[in-house]
């Protein structure tokens, strides 16, 4: 069984539905892993063996029954920014970090339907507002490539369960990079779809323009598996779009031949460090080697997303978190008066980062200072998804660093402004709503490094084009195994 | 866009975040540096262009007006600071009467 634990996704389900294992067993498999190894890494901030065990019997007995179920059996992690019925959700915050949620979001609703079985509730940047996961309240999550580093954020908890083999897979959130860059430095695939394809029903809102939920797994296959399972519309969310959703799994193509990859102008590779300069630079002469015509594309305004981004999200995020007053649920720090009761209770319940936010949020939107600001900001993201356009009538995907280095160690990056340009390669296309996501594509040994650490290539195409997006990650994936050179040391010492 | 400037006492005033004195100092500095570095949207000509709110292009999404099940009350109240009863139980919001 332990085994099957490192195989895929469709590995798993299909050795489940051929009754090959149980989906009991499997889960047994899986609780057991992470109790060997979650002390170590710390990717889960709840653990939720039970109803492991529970859904797994569920999945089991359907099988029975002759549904076919395409997670049939496979270990899953959900963010514990994702409400799952009955379960302590808490965003890693003081102020929900006793919260029950009172039911199941849609995401992961489809995931269990489709048989998966929740493990647990992974370790997150408080609000997934951070790209390290050291913003967490309520636990350290460390990077299974070498466990003095920081797996990435804000869903570190995640990308570190999956690279550290304690799930098979995991749903993400992403609102400025918060798959794609965790991805990167733990070495596996993190996928952010089109902005409005995933419902965010029941996922906790951070900046409601910009979070999309998304897989983060092993292989692209499983990513396209995961996909296909959350994407769609949904009355719960006004927000998902009203279009069908192209099957992604039989669009993975083995080349590249007769595609154009841009390369953008602006993001140049003289910027990074000489060695991780050269992983990119054999990642774009691998696409070329696979058929690809790269062509040089601009992004003028790219330089100014994370300007951009940091008004605009901590804007809606001010927004987002006024419902975090201490009356209806969470922490109440009890005032003589209820307007003391708010601020005692914020104050103790938020901790600096997402102040941090708060209050630049509610400056942007204030009064004198809103168009200065915050419609300013609205203007330049205007300005930066015209330029994906204008890129795309030239190339059919963009290629590019998901992050400017590999992972760092704790507390490399204490202040504010630095954290957030680990997101200079991510924002944009945030902003811009295209779907984008980060395979693994080679491997660098920084000083005082304890072993090879992974990077990631991030790729990007239009608007609604996850399948071509998909396609072209898969040929890539398939022409370089980098995702298969290596696996994390820290397991060996674990076991 | 005047860069750096935040009056960070009076934002958490309004953000209903009681702040210590040190709070206000550290993160005022730490918000008038993040306030420099977005100030550098000024260079950016946008006289222009539209605001984008959103991305996607949908608009007036509207569906059925139902009666459909909520979640259970004592589901919903099980996770109240405090409850009375089927009643959220908050600290008095009107004053003594005069």
């Amino acid at each position: 069984m332990s085994d099957l634990l490192d195989a895929t996704a469709r590995e798993i389900a299909r050795a489940v539905a051929e009754r090959k294992v149980s989906a009991l067993e499997m889960a047994e498999a899986a609780i057991a892993r992470v109790h060997a190894r979650d002390g170590a890494v710390g990717a889960f901030l709840t653990r939720t063996a039970d109803l492991a065990r529970e859904q797994a019997r569920r999945v089991d007995a359907r099988l029975a029954d002759g549904e076919t179920l395409p997670l049939a059996g496979v270990p899953v992690a959900l963010k514990d920014n994702m409400c799952l019925s009955e379960t302590r959700t808490t965003c890693a915050s003081r102020i929900l970090e006793h919260w029950i949620a009172p039911y199941t979001g849609t995401a992961v609703q489809r995931l269990l339907r489709a048989g998966a079985l929740p493990v647990g509730k992974t370790n997150l940047d408080e609000f997934a507002m951070g790209s390290s996961c050291e913003n967490s309240a309520l636990g350290v999550t460390r990077n299974p490539w070498d466990l003095g580093r920081v797996p990435g954020g804000s869903s570190g908890g995640s990308v570190a369960a999956v690279a550290s083999g304690m799930a098979t897979i995991a749903l993400g959130s992403d609102t400025g990079g918060s798959i794609r860059e965790p991805a990167a430095f733990c070495g596996v695939v993190g996928f952010k779809p089109t902005y409005g394809r995933v419902s965010r029903y029941g996922l906790i809102a951070f900046a409601s323009s910009l979070d999309q939920i998304g897989p983060i797994t092993k292989t692209i296959e499983d990513a396209a598996l995961v996909y296909e399972t959350i994407a769609g519309v949904d009355p719960m969310d006004a927000t998902t779009v009203a279009r069908s959703v192209e099957t992604a799994l039989d669009g993975l193509r083995e080349d590249l031949r007769g595609l154009r990859v841009g390369i953008v102008r602006e993001f140049d590779l003289a910027k990074l460090e000489p060695d991780v300069r050269a992983v990119y630079e054999q990642a774009y002469r691998d696409l070329e080697r696979l058929g690809a015509e790269l062509v040089e594309v601009s992004l003028p305004t790219a330089d100014y997303g994370v300007a951009t981004y940091y008004l605009i999200a901590p804007a809606e995020c001010s927004s987002n978190l006024a419902r975090f007053d201490g009356m209806r649920y969470g922490l109440r720090v009890e005032q003589a008066d209820v307007g003391a009761t708010y601020e005692a209770t914020r104050a103790a319940g938020f901790g600096d980062e997402v102040k941090r936010r708060i209050l630049i949020g509610t400056h942007a939107l204030s009064s004198g200072y809103y168009d200065a600001y915050y419609v300013r900001a609205q203007k330049a993201r205007t300005l930066i998804a015209r330029d994906f356009e204008k890129a795309f009538a030239a190339c059919d995907a963009i290629a590019c660093p998901a992050a400017s280095s590999a992972a760092f160690e704790f507390n490399a990056k204490s202040d504010p402004v630095s954290m957030y340009l680990m997101d200079y390669y991510t924002i944009p296309m945030s902003l811009a709503g295209v779907p984008s996501l980060s395979v693994p594509c080679g491997y660098v040994t920084p000083a005082g490094a304890r072993g090879p650490l992974p990077l990631g290539l991030e790729l990007t195409t239009p608007l609604f084009t996850e399948r071509a997006l998909l396609g072209v990650a898969h040929a890539y994936e398939r022409g370089t195994q980098h995702g298969k050179h290596h696996a994390p040391p820290s397991l060996e010492s674990a076991l | 866009m005047a860069s750096g400037d935040i009056d960070v006492a009076y934002v958490a005033k309004l953000a209903r975040i009681a702040l210590t004195p040190a709070e206000v100092e550290r993160l005022g500095a730490q918000l008038g540096t993040l306030l420099e570095y977005v100030s550098t949207l000024e260079r950016l000509p946008v006289s222009d262009v539209a605001a984008t709110a959103q991305v996607i292009p949908s608009t007036n999404v509207t569906r059925e007006d139902v009666v459909r099940p909520s979640l259970p009350r004592d589901v919903v109240l099980a996770s109240a600071p405090q409850r009375q009863g089927s009643y959220f139980r908050v600290p008095r919001i009107a004053g003594e009467p005069s």
